[in-house]
């Protein structure tokens, strides 16, 4: 690792209509140094970046690359300069295929002409370099989302690119897939390349980067080597807050305080619903949060779409408060009493352009509707009443839910089945891309739902919520239960296990 | 921890839903009625008046529909079409041509009744390839578009059809109060379908649909018919609206009903301030878009500036107005 | 560290399947030979030179549109101008037809890039939307070709040689057919081989995904735009030429013709995916059923009204789609 300056940025100062998103921010990454970014959402990380590549212009301040002062007034001109940038939503083509999305824009030629059998070839080669093997020719959206961030990477590689900035490239990693990202990135650095990496995950930080740099308010407030600042020093800086409220604040415990011979309210028992699910059991009791957990593409969401009767069971049974269901639609299940909260807020979850009065009565508006014509005054009521219950902040209830943080929209996500009053709540990763906040409040307030009779059962990748947050977890595994355990057995490693090996380990282990 | 949670700063608007857009287009149309009590002659006789709005009835109960339908996120390019079947229809049945029913009261209402139901039974087959086979709607009444018209022609062999029957003479000529019937409808038709998107279920399911079609999914909204029903509405109101105009001609000309309706009802919606990209319905603002591109055509024409000079200046209205809109919508 | 072996045994099909996309475009060739077998068939002259030369030369025009379409359907644009253009083109070219065919050809295009271009620049420099936008110089192109003619055809000079544009032969196919037939190689050369076809799909894939990879997606799409403007202008000009008069009116309908003929070959109509010989033979497919009518009246065992050529045309759009729905959802 070289001590040379690749990156300088000093001194960025960026307003938005009068509110600042920037003020004096700045970075620095040597070359062949891995730089973590970290900050809460709204910390000014990604305007920071957007800067650097060029996708904003600054107001005020300088960015020095390779020693030079620069100034890239959009993307092409940053990766032309030698910065490319991995985003979050994979940014790529997904209709074209691999070797296409490595080469789109320098495409190599022949007489003026495409040489496919070149990019193709070329295109392999680079994949090979990380151990990739795959048919460079087939369309892009036919590999999954690991092979497609190798593919951005190999892209960036491809175009001589001397930094490369990854924007939450973990997100919807599992853990195997984070660990060959990892691997990748240790390449970039023995190739003298800087990274800056954006995460969210404060162990993913500690395993990768040299030198962590946090951001709060706009403004740099953090610049320490890795090694030398501790989780909790990282997380009281984000937050601006002191070590000892930080603590405090971690120290939610989980306090067992359910009657554990509650009726069951939901049993699935062979649940198969292909191509994903395949023997899924499980049981949910009244008052009770139930981790699912599992890798990527081990059934967690397939399962639960199954069960909310979006998606077709093939085999098994689904008993819901003790009698047999199959629920054939959404409204099948949300009648029978489940609610369902999908991991994709944006996509699947708000109607962006609604009131959150409507967005939060989107289920119940039919109860609200005497022949046809919606009870305004009951709407009212119900929405403010949440409103205050749920602590969800916003300036008025007509205002529309896109202009909310995220943690206020998950909010009203809620608030919009609770209002139908559920017997159980179906939650697939409810605090993702939520700040640190704002996650633990929506923690708190799934405990209390579940302390007042709701069941629960919750989809999440973060171990320390399924370790602390629930009473009891499920391990899926290739579309199979492969574990269980209770609230005493549920630590971190028996779960990541589980999650790994299966079942076959996890009785060895337990032999 | 609230000072940690970041509401993206917000300006105060109007509290009427798209009040911004829509004083826009009123300010348009109150600047364009100006210019014409000062500049052209005759404006105010109720004579202009009624022209100006018989001209424009048939156009707005169609953008009514068309609002709708791309409140859904879809378009319906049949809406012509639907109009020269429902147009054809009627004169073969109150000429007993078609039932054997002889002309008589009773034929005279199943004209105006079976017409109008059989352009909402193909707005059904719209909605239903839209639906069950998620057909981009573009293409779903692509089909009806093309083929529509063609069953028109065929039904009537591509004759003009003249009549005279009393009742559709009431229709396309009767006043009551002095008004024109058919402006009664067309107030009629406004004012439910405003009714409808800011006060019923349906208004805010039809709007769920098209702000985000996945979560009303999974909120449990019955996607599918909702959509199949907002392209029966538009398909009844293209029915309403081809009687109208076999009414006022007093002829049937399966060539010619409704031609290019499509693009003047999809002009009065872009015009009115509705987004073409769907989870947003404003029917005043098509109403005035549609009041605003005849107005605009009154004018010229008055001023001695020919019809296709007009197609010019509707073509600039038109993009100017969704310019103004792209404007306003980016941050 | 390897994920080879597990990646590719992860591959989940999200999109179609490769054979069923496959299967899905050239289901209009094996429509198109379908439908030739039949009417050879069937139909004596069908085959006959005149009938070949005459489907070729009128249906030429129709073919030009339907390639312009079809580059910007896969941008994920639409272009709804194109008839109107074309209209403004042959009374444009019409007029100047007297100083030669030369002269009618440049005017002709040229009058169609312009409009082209203006709807390219007004959707990728202001972001207008595109159906919208060409919806508005439809109707402007439209006014504009009447203003010129003064409401009337334009009948072009016999004088020089610009009505050959339309009826004229080289190397006994129709100069009509050749037009085409070069702008079509030259177009899926332009697709598959250069960075601008590239561009083209990877804009209509994920635009934004386009400009963050530095490609130049507002001049790719002035581009398109302004290449199917000149080519709607082009098909104006034969338009012209063939019938002897510029027709203000003409063209009404043409966009609609083109998108289904599009649509017919298989590419999406969100853009990102498509091909410019199947853009060809979806167009074929569609003048071809128009033809096979004809000779179906003159055979005389019954007699279908040029009307249901629509109606014919319309079903025909309804189960192309309806199969590629099939195909698109079939498990792969």
């Amino acid at each position: 690792m070289g001590d040379e300056i690749l990156l300088s940025m000093t001194g960025i100062t960026k307003s938005f209509s009068g509110v600042m998103a920037l003020k004096d921010a700045g970075l620095t990454v040597a070359r062949g140094e891995v730089l973590g970014l970290i900050g809460q959402n709204g910390a000014g990380k990604s305007t920071l970046l957007k800067v650097l590549t060029g996708a904003l212009a600054r107001d005020r301040g300088t960015v020095r690359f390779e020693g030079a002062v620069v100034d890239f007034r959009t993307p092409q001109d940053a990766q032309a300069g030698g910065i490319a940038a991995i985003y979050q939503e994979i940014n790529l083509v997904p209709l074209r295929s691999v070797a296409e999305n490595i080469f789109l824009g320098r495409e190599p030629r022949r007489w003026g002409l495409i040489d496919w059998r070149r990019m193709n070839s070329q295109a392999a080669q680079l994949l090979g370099q990380f151990d990739i093997r795959v048919d460079v020719r087939q369309p892009l959206n036919q590999f999954n989302t690991a092979t497609q961030q190798m593919v951005a990477i190999a892209r960036a590689i491809g175009q001589r690119s001397r930094l490369v900035v990854m924007d939450e490239p973990t997100s919807s990693l599992d853990d195997r897939e984070v660990a060959v990202l990892f691997d990748v990135i240790r390449q970039l650095k023995a190739r003298g390349i800087g990274v800056i990496f954006v995460s969210h995950r404060l162990d993913e930080l500690y395993a990768v980067c040299d030198r962590v740099t946090v951001m709060r308010d706009g403004m740099t407030v953090a610049d320490q080597p890795m090694a030398s600042i501790g989780k909790l020093e990282l997380v009281a800086s984000m937050l601006g807050r002191s070590l000892e409220e930080v603590k405090q604040f971690g120290a939610t415990a989980f306090h067992e305080d359910f009657a554990p011979r509650a009726a069951k309210v939901l049993e699935v028992a062979g649940l198969k619903s292909a191509p994903r699910v395949a023997a899924v059991d499980l049981d949910v009791r009244e008052g009770e949060i139930v981790g699912l957990a599992g890798l990527l593409g081990s059934g967690r969401t397939e399962t639960a779409r199954a069960i909310f009767g979006i998606d077709r069971a093939q085999a098994g049974t689904i008993r819901f408060g003790g009698l047999q269901t199959g629920f054939r639609s959404a409204q099948d299940a949300i009648r029978a009493g489940i609610g369902f909260c999908s991991e994709d807020r944006k996509t699947e979850g708000i109607v962006p352009d609604m009131s959150v009065r409507d967005n939060l009565t989107l289920a119940l508006l039919p109860q609200l509707t005497r022949h046809g014509v919606i009870d305004q005054i009951r709407q009212r009521e119900i929405v403010d009443r949440l409103v205050k219950r749920l602590g969800i902040r916003l300036a008025s209830a007509d205002q529309k839910i896109r202009e909310l943080s995220g943690g206020n929209q998950q909010k009203v996500l809620l608030a919009r089945w609770l209002c139908m009053q559920p017997r159980l709540l179906i939650l697939d990763e409810p605090t993702r891309g939520i700040d640190v906040a704002a996650k633990a409040e929506i923690q708190g307030l799934i405990r209390e739902l579940a302390r007042d009779g709701l069941g629960v059962l919750m989809i999440s990748s973060e171990l320390e919520e399924l370790t602390e947050g629930c009473h009891r977890v499920r391990v899926l595994r290739d579309g199979r239960s492969v574990a269980a355990f209770d609230h005493e057995q549920a630590t971190e490693h028996a779960i990541m296990n589980a999650m790994a090996h299966g079942p076959a380990e996890v009785s060895h282990a337990g032999a | 921890m609230q000072e940690l949670e970041i509401v993206a700063p917000r300006r105060r608007r109007l509290v009427l839903p798209h009040g911004g857009a829509l004083g826009g287009t009123l300010l348009s149309l109150v600047l364009l009625v100006l210019f014409n009590l000062v500049a052209t002659p005759h404006f105010t006789s109720l004579q202009t008046l009624y022209v100006n709005l018989t001209q424009v009835t048939t156009i707005v109960i169609v953008a009514v529909g068309m609002t709708m339908v791309i409140a859904t996120g879809g378009i319906d390019l049949s809406v012509g079409s639907l109009m020269a079947i429902s147009g054809a229809l009627a004169p073969l049945i109150f000429a007993g041509k078609l039932l054997g029913i002889g002309p008589g009261p009773l034929a005279d209402g199943l004209a105006f009744v079976l017409p109008v139901l059989v352009a909402m039974g193909f707005g059904c087959f719209n909605g239903w390839l839209v639906a069950r086979f998620r057909i981009q709607p573009i293409v779903a009444t692509l089909v009806l578009f093309i083929a529509g018209r063609g069953i028109a022609q065929v039904m009537t062999n591509g004759n003009l059809q003249a009549f005279h029957n009393a009742a559709f003479h009431t229709l396309g000529l009767g006043r009551v109060l002095g008004v024109p019937i058919q402006v009664w409808l067309m107030a009629t038709v406004v004012g439910i379908a405003t009714w409808v998107i800011a006060r019923t279920l349906y208004g805010r399911q039809l709007l769920a649909v098209g702000g985000n079609e996945a979560a009303a999914r999974l909120a449990g909204l019955p996607v599918g018919r909702i959509k199949i029903l907002v392209y029966a509405v538009s398909g009844l109101l293209s029915g309403i609206a081809g009687l109208i105009v076999i009414a006022i001609n007093s002829s049937s000309d399966a060539n010619l009903v409704g031609l290019g309706m499509e693009l003047d009802a999809i002009a009065a919606v872009a015009v009115g301030g509705t987004a073409l990209t769907g989870g947003r319905a404003s029917i005043i603002g098509t109403l005035l878009g549609a009041l605003i591109i005849q107005l605009l055509r009154y004018t010229l024409l008055s001023h001695g500036i020919p019809d296709a000079a007009a197609l010019v200046v509707k073509a600039a209205v038109i993009l100017v107005a969704v310019y103004i809109q792209q404007v306003r919508r980016a941050p | 560290m390897s994920i080879s072996g597990t990646s590719l045994a992860d591959t989940i099909a999200v999109g179609p399947s490769r054979h069923a996309a496959l299967l899905q475009r050239q289901g209009v060739v094996v429509a198109l030979v379908l439908l030739i077998l039949f009417g050879a068939w069937r139909y004596d002259d069908f085959l006959g030179l005149y009938n070949v030369m005459s489907v070729l030369r009128y249906n030429s025009m129709f073919a030009l549109v339907a390639l312009g379409m079809g580059f910007v359907i896969m941008t994920g644009g639409i272009d709804l101008s194109v008839g109107a253009t074309a209209a403004l083109a042959s009374v444009v070219s019409a007029g100047v037809s007297d100083v030669g065919l030369g002269a009618g050809l440049a005017a002709g295009i040229a009058a169609g890039l312009a409009i082209g271009l203006i709807n390219g620049l007004a959707i990728a420099w202001a972001r207008l939307p595109a159906f919208v936008t060409t919806l508005a110089t439809m109707l402007a192109a439209r006014g504009l070709a009447l203003l010129i003619s003064g409401n009337q055809s334009v009948s072009v000079s016999w004088e020089t040689s610009f009505t050959d544009l339309g009826g004229g032969d080289f190397l006994g196919f129709p100069i009509p057919a050749w037009i085409a037939g070069i702008a079509f190689v030259l177009g899926a050369v332009l697709l598959n081989f250069t960075g601008f076809g590239r561009a083209v799909l990877a804009i209509g894939g994920n635009e934004e995904a386009a400009r963050l990879m530095g490609l130049p997606v507002a001049r790719t799409k002035v581009l398109v735009y302004g290449l199917t403007g000149a080519l709607a202008g082009l098909a104006g000009v034969i338009l012209a030429a063939q019938f002897g008069a510029g027709q203000p009116t003409e063209g009404q309908g043409w966009e609609l013709f083109a998108i289904a003929a599009v649509v017919v070959g298989g590419t999406l109509l969100t853009g990102g995916m498509g091909s410019v010989g199947f853009t060809l033979a979806g167009a074929m497919l569609l003048g071809l059923i128009f033809n096979i009518l004809n000779f179906e009246n003159g055979k005389g065992d019954f007699t279908l009204s040029a009307y249901w050529q629509s109606v014919i045309r319309g079903a025909f759009l309804l189960l192309v789609v309806l199969l590629q729905n099939r195909l698109a959802r079939r498990p792969s």
